[in-house]
């Protein structure tokens, strides 16, 4: 025991794994975005369903239910998301013409086929965001039960979207060991839960490169809102706050991409949602210039031509 | 009359109340000494398990845990680099030994600004727990020697990883070559230090209270309120710093202050700072160097032992 505490099998040049070759941002050779925009957006809406169940998963992703059985508390909470909260959203998308993808729980599509056949006729961009939120991709579960999740809800989502579904997001963007493999093997070529960068890259499998398209944990609107406890005023500043730095880099240096993830049980909120127009007006409107606001197939299919 | 329990204390200091002490003047007359210490750790995928800390809350892959801070190297060191560039600051590093081997451009970078290395460890997802003191010495000697070899100097300082200690740390690193520690957090002013083999050893001030992942995580702070933080911190140990000399670090890490929607806070605090006159802008090393020179006697006054 206590020699393997000083013993370090991976200490060499790189990273300590085989995922992906290690680089700097700025070292890369330099990414351009249609019409030149220094900043590409990408907003992400997560649409989740949490069971109601007394199980605990291995690692709790966040939202999770947290009373004892029944929570219903927690339960209609983040319900309020796919009732209420997500048309919110939507109008407001609407009114800005903004191009978000949205990341579904596969048990939606079986729970309720109205909020699916709405999110289609959107045009969005649909992710797979697993089969539902007590499902976590994590530790040791069993192979054949995670390739089943991730079959399971390609199916469930198909049967409600002529797209392609191309790009995965973990709940809580929580991985396996086997998962970016049991991905590539059900038909997605890129995911979203590395949040170790801010372009897409390359990222291997024993199936073949994949891509990631790393999300931002730290500018979530759970994580600012529910983890931080900061005010709306605070998120809508740190977004603005990152959109400056993110535009000057790119005009100076080279493409930047900001990534955001907005859930509708949470922003949805009546108290809330004025923060999502507030961005969505300091994004799309006085950062237009600066901003190429696309969904995240369209930045993976820009950036991965200019990836060396 | 009830015996009074004998509790083991700290005999690393002595004590003198802050307004009894002599005066430091630092170079040029200045009244406050400012080092910055961005912390470039190396957090392992897979690291074995110690029985005394547990290096992540989620299970193998701990994907949220290690992206985010290989976010840091891939993307944020660069940031905050050009940052200090700006400002005249060469940082401080406290340094994840494997680093030299895993990332030696960033190292290349860092030496080409001659900015200093200190230990902080071979990786931060190894502790001093468990060791016993012969393999806490190796750690420490292999640490020392890994950044020698890399960069052609012994590191001065100490912080030991994670912040893991044991009783004999200090002195171990005292042993060998260190000059002065970051791991004590009881003053605003150079504290001479009482190791076990005489040599000639202080604490620097480091901070917990203005470290960007104090900040960030545990007191949850808005990125605009850690920028006011640092500006009050600064007038007021600028203001003392007239009478007593005083010593301000901010300590910082990559995957925290160098995030798009923080960074602007923390360059605000440096221009603040860097605007005034009668700062010595400098490294931990030099600090330590300094404060040597001056002097037991001259640093401490009457300061006495405490009873244990």
């Amino acid at each position: 025991m206590s020699d393997e505490l000083l013993s370090y099998p991976q200490r060499h040049y790189g990273m300590d794994h085989d995922r992906y070759r290690w680089s700097m941002l700025q070292d890369r050779a330099p990414i351009v975005w249609p019409d030149n925009k220094p900043l590409a957006l990408w907003i992400n809406i997560a649409v989740q369903h949490f069971p109601l169940s007394g199980d605990k998963p291995m690692v709790a992703p966040p939202g999770a239910l947290t009373m004892p059985y029944p929570d219903l508390r927690h339960y209609t909470l983040r319900d309020y998301g796919n009732r209420v909260g997500i048309f919110r959203i939507m109008t407001l998308m609407q009114q800005y013409q903004a191009t978000p993808s949205v990341a579904i729980s596969g048990a939606l599509a079986l729970r309720y086929p109205r909020l699916m056949e709405r999110l289609s006729a959107t045009g969005y961009e649909w992710l797979g965001h697993g089969w539902n939120m007590l499902c976590m991709h994590a530790g040791d579960i069993d192979i054949a039960t995670e390739s089943e999740w991730i079959a399971q809800t390609r199916e469930a989502l198909e049967a409600f979207t002529d797209q392609p579904l191309k790009g995965w997001l973990s709940p809580g963007r929580s991985q396996t060991a086997n998962t970016p493999e049991l991905l590539m093997r059900n038909g997605f070529s890129y995911q979203c839960d590395w949040v170790n960068d801010e372009l897409p890259y390359p990222f291997k499998t024993d199936e073949g490169d994949m891509t990631c398209l790393p999300s931002c944990l730290e500018l979530d609107d759970v994580f600012v809102l529910t983890q931080n406890l900061h005010s709306e005023e605070s998120f809508v500043q740190q977004v603005s706050d990152a959109a400056d730095l993110l535009i000057e880099e790119g005009q100076k240096q080279a493409g930047r991409l900001l990534a955001l993830n907005l859930h509708p049980w949470l922003v949805g909120q009546p108290h809330r949602v004025s923060a999502v127009k507030n961005l969505l007006e300091a994004l799309l409107v006085e950062r237009s210039d600066a901003i190429w606001h696309a969904s995240p197939s369209s930045i993976v299919d820009a950036a991965i031509d200019q990836i060396d | 009359m009830t015996e009074i329990a004998q509790f083991s204390e700290l005999s690393l200091y002595n004590y003198s109340p802050y307004d009894e002490r002599p005066k430091i003047v630092w170079p040029n007359g200045a009244r406050l000494a400012f080092w910055v210490a961005p912390n470039i750790e190396f957090y392992e995928l897979n690291p074995p398990t110690n029985p005394h800390r547990q290096p992540w809350p989620h299970p193998y892959p701990p994907v949220p845990g290690y992206s985010i801070r290989d976010y840091g190297n891939r993307v944020g060191h660069q940031r905050q680099m050009a940052l200090l560039d700006k400002y005249g600051v060469r940082g401080s590093i406290s340094l994840s030994a494997a680093l030299c081997e895993h990332h030696p451009e960033i190292i290349a970078l860092c030496a080409e600004r001659n900015w200093e290395f200190f230990s902080h460890g071979i990786y931060n997802t190894r502790y001093t727990y468990g060791l016993t003191e012969d393999q806490e010495r190796e750690m420490i000697e292999d640490a020392m020697d890994t950044i020698e070899r890399a960069v052609g100097q012994r590191p001065a300082g100490y912080l030991a990883p994670a912040l893991s200690h044991s009783n004999h740390t200090i002195d171990l690193f005292a042993e060998a070559g260190g000059l002065y520690t970051c791991d004590l957090f009881h003053d605003d002013q150079p504290t001479w230090v009482n190791t076990r083999s005489g040599k000639p050893f202080v604490s620097i001030p480091y901070s917990l209270e203005l470290n960007d992942t104090i900040a960030y995580v545990v007191q949850k702070r808005e990125p605009r309120r850690y920028g006011e933080s640092i500006r009050l911190a600064f007038d007021q140990l600028y203001a003392e710093g007239a009478d007593s000399g005083t010593v301000m670090c901010i300590p910082t890490h990559n995957y925290q202050v160098s995030c798009p929607h923080r960074l602007r806070a923390f360059e605000e605090a440096l221009e603040y700072i860097t605007g005034h006159s009668d700062v010595w802008v400098t490294t931990g090393r030099e600090i330590a160097d300094y404060t040597i020179a001056y002097g037991r006697q001259q640093l401490e006054g009457s300061a006495v032992v405490p009873s244990a």
